[in-house]
């Protein structure tokens, strides 16, 4: 049994990071896809994750929103999100504080996973009326003003069938931010879409950045765009996390040479 | 006597017949609906408490006669206390026959939604329940449609089996006038048309247009 009592019930201080995960591990069956990981983002900043196929980059984003752990505890907004506090201790955390704790985090899948049963703007109002109880009007308002801010009010009333992928993305975006998250997850948001409507998904996000005090976390393979807009980038490799820097440093002089292989593989690549 | 005259002298009773039959498919194919969900649903449950009772119903029910279904229904469960009406007895055999495969169904139409989904309604925090109510369920009747609907058909023809215990439906009127005419081919013939026109020109045709509305609903069409 792990010794749960080497970490805090909670973190404070007005410095406390707003996501952070603390020695830990996720195995599939004997497949240890993440071990002892330490990673820290602050209230606000804007990290990238980048790496080989199966180096975790998407398990660690779908352990803050989907999955369970093995090891370790996660902190969100300074509470515990894989535990509870229980008699003073921490114990793993049950289904209903799980999904809980997780509601201040919003996350965008490579495949947008929109609702095909209802349009862009009722994807958007699901969660405001159904989980946060907000009356309809309300929650028309807020969607629509997220609509609008991803250049798609005019399409609100059409079904994700009836839209590009970059335009489902976008609806997914603002569906994601209807719930007023503190933290987005952003998997491989732009790996489903075809050349030409990428630019308008990165635009969004782009805007996300510059107008919303929000903490992302942000699996990519577009290199250019994670050098533009990260306040630090994480190279990760065979679930660790071999170098993290700000881009400049990352990109412009790496210093393993891991992490040189794999930026000089992607750029041949390009 | 032509076959004018025969309708003129037993339409009545084909009238009558065809309205029980009715009754039995509709009140049948209600019971069968809801007890496919409740039991489609408890199968797909982790808990095995839940999951065991609904495994037993539908191998039971699928693994046995129709038929004999029926006749425990009417005539063993009175020794048991339990005395049903014919009426009833008829069309809560027939719906419980088929709910078990409509279970299949239900559980088959679930599973074929895209996990994507159930993570995407996760992501909102939605509550077990309003994941599988407000998102799966509706796409998951989307799937199950035109399987349900050979079901309502098998269901139609399900019923003709409750004229063995004396109601009053369709196929029972057709033998009570082929026993008192002889005309067995104007009896039977009568009856294969109707059972024919329910099906193919009444249920099929409606299921075609739930999943054309349904199609539309989700945005397909
Ligand atoms: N549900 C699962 N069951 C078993 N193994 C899994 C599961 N999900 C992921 N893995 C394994 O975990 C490892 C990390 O997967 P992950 O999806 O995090 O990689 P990734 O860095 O996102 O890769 P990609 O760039 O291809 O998306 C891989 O070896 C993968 O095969
Ligand atoms: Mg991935």
């Amino acid at each position: 049994m792990e010794d749960l009592s080497q970490f805090p019930l909670e973190l404070d201080g007005a410095d406390r990071p707003m996501v952070s995960f603390r020695k830990v591990t996720k195995r599939y069956g004997s497949l240890t896809v993440l071990d002892n990981l330490d990673l820290d983002v602050a209230e606000g900043e804007m990290v990238s994750i980048i790496g080989p196929s199966g180096s975790g980059k998407t398990t660690v984003l779908r352990m803050l929103m989907l999955e369970r752990i093995q090891g370790g505890v996660i902190y969100v907004d300074g509470q515990p999100l894989t535990h509870e506090v229980r008699d003073g201790a921490l114990v793993p955390a049950s289904e209903r504080y799980l999904r809980r704790a997780r509601e201040p985090i919003g996350m965008c899948f490579q495949h947008f996973n929109l609702f095909p049963h209802m349009t862009a703007l009722q994807n958007c109002m699901e969660g405001p009326v159904q989980v946060l109880g907000l009356s309809r009007q309300e929650a028309r308002a807020r969607s629509e003003e997220l609509l609008d801010m991803v250049g798609l009010i005019d399409k609100k009333d059409q079904h994700p069938s009836r839209l590009s992928g970059g335009q489902q993305q976008r609806v997914a975006i603002a569906r994601a931010l209807a719930m007023r998250p503190k933290v987005m997850l952003l998997d491989e948001v732009t790996s489903a879409l075809d050349p030409e409507v990428i630019g308008e998904v990165t635009e969004v996000i782009r805007k996300l950045v510059r107008e919303h005090r929000l903490t992302i976390m942000m699996v990519t393979h577009q290199m250019g765009f994670a050098a533009d807009i990260s306040d630090r980038v994480c190279f990760f490799y065979g679930g660790r996390i071999e170098e993290q820097g700000p881009p400049s440093e990352l990109f412009g002089n790496p210093q393993k040479d891991r992490t040189r292989q794999f930026l000089s593989a992607v750029k041949s690549a390009d | 006597m032509s076959y004018w005259e025969f309708l003129a002298e037993h339409g009545g009773r084909f009238l009558d017949g065809t309205l029980i039959t009715a009754g039995q498919f509709f009140l049948s194919a209600a019971l069968a609906i809801a007890i496919a969900l409740v039991a489609g649903l408890m199968k797909l449950s982790d808990n095995a408490l839940i999951r065991t009772p609904a495994v037993v119903y539908i191998e039971i029910f699928r693994g046995t006669s129709l038929l004999v279904q029926l006749y425990w229904i009417f005539f063993v469960l009175p020794l048991f206390g339990i005395t049903l009406e014919k009426f009833t007895a008829g069309f809560v055999a027939v719906g419980m026959n088929l709910g078990a495969y409509g279970a299949e169904l239900v559980r088959g139409g679930i599973q074929s939604v895209p996990k994507g989904q159930w993570e995407a309604a996760y992501a909102l925090s939605m509550s077990p329940a309003r994941r599988m109510w407000r998102i799966i369920l509706p796409q998951a009747l989307v799937n199950m449609l035109p399987p349900w609907g050979n079901l309502l058909i098998e269901l139609l023809k399900g019923t003709a089996l409750v004229s063995l215990i004396s109601v009053a439906d369709l196929m029972f009127e057709a033998k009570q006038i082929n026993g008192s005419t002889f005309l067995s081919a104007q009896a039977f013939g009568t009856a294969l048309i109707i059972y024919y026109i329910f099906a193919r020109l009444i249920v099929t045709p409606f299921m075609r247009w739930l999943e054309t509305v349904m199609a539309r609903k989700i945005g397909k069409a």
